[in-house]
């Protein structure tokens, strides 16, 4: 399964502090660390919302509007994808990561083509199941 | 059970901390104590410590700290007790005191080069002294830290054959003396391609497969994936292993796009190009550019895997079928069985030569192989040869062609596919 996993905006991040020489080099060791597991497919750090603008689909029309936004909480500021066995794994991974107090992250599961299988097996049975039949009637 | 229940959460989470360190546990283990076998019985005790006291002291701070250290002492313990045997047989002789206070330097030399330990647990799995069939259980089991029971499901094999697979291996491997060690000078190559063969053997048991099958099945397809991954930053001056990473990748990103929702195939250039995976495609080519500058750089010809992850960028980069540059596609199958003589490469470059040049050019060539013996129950030859004569025009060979094609296929979707083109071939729609 693969896996989002998104760093929620700070104060400093919305500010555009960047972070300490600390956490970044920390920070390098630990994607090296999930690159070498073969754990990290991407990841990027986003700039801060007042550089971002806002589409939203509401009347005939889209409105635009532009950063900064004021929920920092709920902003993302940087993103990685992963692919790991199960979310526990994915847990276990940012057990390891070098964020400190304050940090807030969410790891979000991404649709694969099996997550779908649940809807087709019933058809999938049946059709073979009807096929089963049209064997055993010409034997 | 349910997903909330603290007990079972706390397994969830042993699982994933074992998935995560048990190949460097056994790979650390095993060149303490020199046999796989034993190395990882020692990492098995220290997952049952785990499963027996996690669940009520809550789970450590640096989990795979405390496995490694758990096998450690575990492995110390039995050194210390043959030590203490060597002890009273040789009635105290100096080098033995020297052993015993050898023993605490192990326990350093464990966590120097992890990379290499990796690397050599690596190579042990799929050591040529074992058969492949063994060699693909033992990689899943140590590298991928699978249960058995896992692998058996992955390969829809009884559970108790696995088990048994597995150690007969490992037995073979204590029983050789099969040294713990990355292979030298011009053994290495041998030795990576027979590694490079297991992943993608693995790679094409997971993708053969058809939706509707056993769930694990993906599964192999992401295992050996990110076993190339990581053999690809254990080796990184290889071209061959980024050519195989690269292959992955690129056939990887279309398995969405590869069946109907009802699992029927669809063929490559009859798939929607828009569920193919970017990300995936993007992250095949990078990893096909390194691998041909490593050739480049090193003066060597791009290697088989290289080569096949050329053909399949070809099918990557194309917005639409149409734009596919079947010539390149056929210069490159020419140097692959130039490289590899192999009817079936031979086959394929006749497809790429019809699509290039017109369908008597490929047939020209299909016809060259149909008495190639290794052919002969090869359902592919006469399913491209009814597909080229359909586009000729001849219609009543291709039926044949068609209903022998079908009769040859194991996979029962495919069988349906055959004999509806062949029955297609009685009522043929003008062809362009």
């Amino acid at each position: 399964m693969r896996c989002m996993v998104l760093v929620k905006a700070s104060k400093d991040s919305e500010a555009g502090v960047l972070p300490s020489t600390e956490l970044l080099t920390n920070m390098g060791k630990f994607n090296e660390e999930l690159v070498k597991a073969g754990v990290m497919l991407a990841g990027e750090g986003l700039q801060p919302s007042s550089k971002g603008k806002r589409i939203a689909f509401t009347g005939s029309k889209p409105t635009i509007t532009d950063g900064p936004f004021s929920e920092t909480k709920e902003l993302v500021a940087g993103f990685w994808l992963w692919q790991v066995r199960s979310m526990e794994e994915a847990v276990e991974w940012l057990k390891r990561s070098p964020f400190g107090p304050g940090a807030e992250v969410e790891i979000r599961q991404i649709f694969e083509a099996e997550d779908f299988g649940a809807q087709m097996t019933p058809e999938i049975k049946e059709r073979e199941e009807r096929l089963r039949n049209q064997i055993n009637e010409k034997k | 059970m349910s997903a909330t229940d603290p007990h079972h959460a706390t397994h969830r989470t042993i699982e994933a901390v074992w998935r995560i360190e048990s190949p460097r546990l056994i790979a650390g283990l095993t060149r303490l104590v020199r046999d796989i076998a034993r190395a990882e019985d020692l990492a098995q005790d220290a997952l049952v410590a785990a499963l027996e006291q996690w669940p009520q002291s809550g789970i450590p701070d640096n989990p795979g700290a405390w496995l490694m250290t758990t096998a450690k002492h575990r492995a110390i313990d039995h050194l210390r007790r043959n030590t203490r045997l060597e002890t009273k047989l040789a009635e105290l002789a100096p080098e033995i005191a020297e052993k015993e206070q050898a023993v605490p330097d192990y326990v350093t030399a464990i966590d120097d080069n992890v990379g290499d330990d990796l690397l050599r647990l690596v190579f042990i799995s799929c050591h040529p002294i074992l058969s492949l069939e063994a060699q693909l259980a033992l990689t899943l089991r140590m590298l991928g830290g699978l249960t058995t029971d896992e692998i058996a499901r992955a390969f829809l094999v009884p559970e108790p054959t696995i088990a048994q697979r597995i150690v007969r291996a490992k037995r073979t491997l204590t029983e050789s003396r099969v040294p713990f060690e990355v292979p030298r000078g011009p053994e290495l190559g041998a030795r990576l391609s027979s590694v490079l063969k297991v992943i993608y053997l693995l790679f094409n048991e997971g993708y053969s497969a058809t939706a509707g099958e056993d769930w694990l099945r993906p599964t192999l397809c992401e295992e050996a994936l990110r076993l190339g991954r990581i053999l690809a930053n254990l080796v990184p001056n290889e071209p061959e292993v980024h050519g195989l990473v690269a292959l992955m990748e690129i056939q990887a990103s279309r398995s969405k796009a590869r069946t109907t929702p009802t699992g029927e195939p669809i063929l490559l250039l009859d798939q929607n190009r828009a569920h193919w995976d970017q990300l995936l495609i993007h992250r095949g080519l990078a990893a096909l550019q390194h691998a041909e500058q490593l050739s480049d750089n090193q003066h060597r010809n791009p290697g088989s895997y290289t080569l096949q992850a050329a053909i399949a960028a070809c099918h990557a980069r194309a917005v639409t079928p149409e734009a596919t540059d079947w010539s390149r596609i056929a210069t490159l199958y020419e140097t692959l069985t130039r490289r590899t003589p192999s009817p079936i490469i031979e086959l394929n470059r006749a497809v790429a030569i019809s699509m290039a040049q017109g369908p008597q050019a490929g047939l020209d060539i299909v016809d060259t192989l149909t008495n190639e013996p290794s052919l002969k129950n090869y359902h592919l030859l006469p399913s491209v040869r009814g597909d080229l004569l359909t586009k000729l025009n001849r219609h009543n060979e291709a039926r044949l062609e068609f209903t022998r094609a079908a009769t040859l296929t194991r996979n029962t979707r495919e069988r349906d596919l055959l004999l509806q083109r062949a029955k297609d071939c009685d009522q043929p729609l003008p062809t362009e």
